[in-house]
């Protein structure tokens, strides 16, 4: 979370809507702990990342959507998985990223 | 993650004090989340309170070693995310030697709390270079700072002040605690800290004498064996 408070007080002082996303269970190898944070703005903006940069693209799609649905969702990415194909994970661990909106107003 | 958790997990970790995460990530409630510090009130989303007090009392724990990962709550999986404060060193007698060690820490990486009683040693002439000096008796110094990146560096040869320390500092999270004094002084301590009720196990840990090897003499080359010690440990090398 502290490589990327920054980059949300910015985004919001501008209004820019954010979700985060963040690896909660790792299997296997996997460049990036649990913990490791990636955040998104509505504007596109992205700061920090939860993996070697192989599933970045799959999670800035589903943190926009979460940002215009309001819904939070775990994502799962590995090798037996189909979606993870698509997306490759070229260490051939696994990970679980959580994906949540951030509120703007309570 | 609503506005007003996000804002109180940011400033708590600005003020660099412990705090724990947890996310509902599966089942019921999935976005619901409570946050826990330790003797404060929680902020809590979630209306169950007997599952709310068994994710405080996972999440202190975790906390205290330094873990985080998913639990299993019934349907539910919650993801328990932890910020220990930063890695720190105390150091329980204000002389010469925690001068010098005080020095090392810093370009590591380490914050320094210098703990003692005595006015004329903790002085901030003397200690201008470390983060908190702290004017107290040791066991109640420690109380509530000890977690699984401190370090508890016992200096002061007084065995009416080492003793409190060291019997607070070994049952507790404190990942390296270590004490000054030869092999002899070490023998006569264990005997004494056994009769006052620490176990083995608990005197197992303790660094002492303290310091590498490295022939040290001056008060700056204790400092650096005490210092490489604690690296040592912090990179998982028993040396």
């Amino acid at each position: 979370m502290r490589d990327v408070v920054d980059a949300i007080d910015t985004w919001q002082q501008r209004g820019e809507r954010v979700a985060i996303a963040t690896v909660v269970r790792t299997l296997g190898s996997s460049p990036r702990g649990v913990g490791a944070k990636m955040v998104v703005s509505d504007a596109g903006n992205m700061a920090g990342s939860v993996s070697g940069g192989c599933i970045e693209g799959a999670v800035f799609t589903a943190c926009q959507q979460a940002i215009r649905t309001g819904q939070a969702t775990l994502m799962h990415f590995g090798v037996p998985d189909e979606s993870a194909w698509e997306v490759g994970l070229a260490c051939g661990g696994t990970i679980d990223v959580f994906i949540e909106p951030l509120g703007i107003s309570e | 993650m609503k506005k007003t958790i996000y804002t109180r997990l940011r400033d708590v970790i600005a003020r660099e004090q412990p705090v724990a995460l947890a996310t509902v990530v599966a089942g019921d409630d999935i976005g619901a989340q409570v946050l826990i510090q330790p003797d404060q009130p929680l902020v809590s989303m979630l209306t169950d309170t007997a599952l709310v007090a068994q994710v405080q009392q996972d999440a202190l724990a975790m906390l205290l070693r330094g873990d985080q990962g998913i639990q299993t709550y019934g349907a539910r999986q919650i993801f328990i995310e932890t910020y220990p404060p930063p890695a720190t060193i105390i150091m329980v007698g204000a002389v010469h030697i925690a001068v010098a060690l005080t020095t090392f820490a810093k370009p590591l990486g380490f914050r320094t709390i210098v703990v003692d009683a005595r006015g004329a040693f903790a002085t901030s002439e003397r200690f201008g270079h470390a983060d908190e000096l702290v004017h107290a008796w040791p066991d109640e110094a420690l109380q509530g700072r000890l977690h699984s990146n401190t370090a508890v560096v016992v200096l002061t040869h007084d065995p009416k002040l080492d003793d409190p320390a060291l019997l607070v500092a070994l049952p507790s999270a404190a990942r390296y605690v270590g004490a000054l004094g030869s092999t002899k002084t070490q023998a006569a301590r264990v005997i004494r800290l056994r009769e006052a009720g620490l176990t083995d196990d608990q005197l197992a840990r303790l660094h002492a004498p303290i310091g590498l090897p490295i022939g040290g003499r001056t008060p700056e080359e204790i400092g650096l064996s005490i210092m490489a010690q604690i690296v040592a440990v912090r990179n998982g090398k028993s040396l």
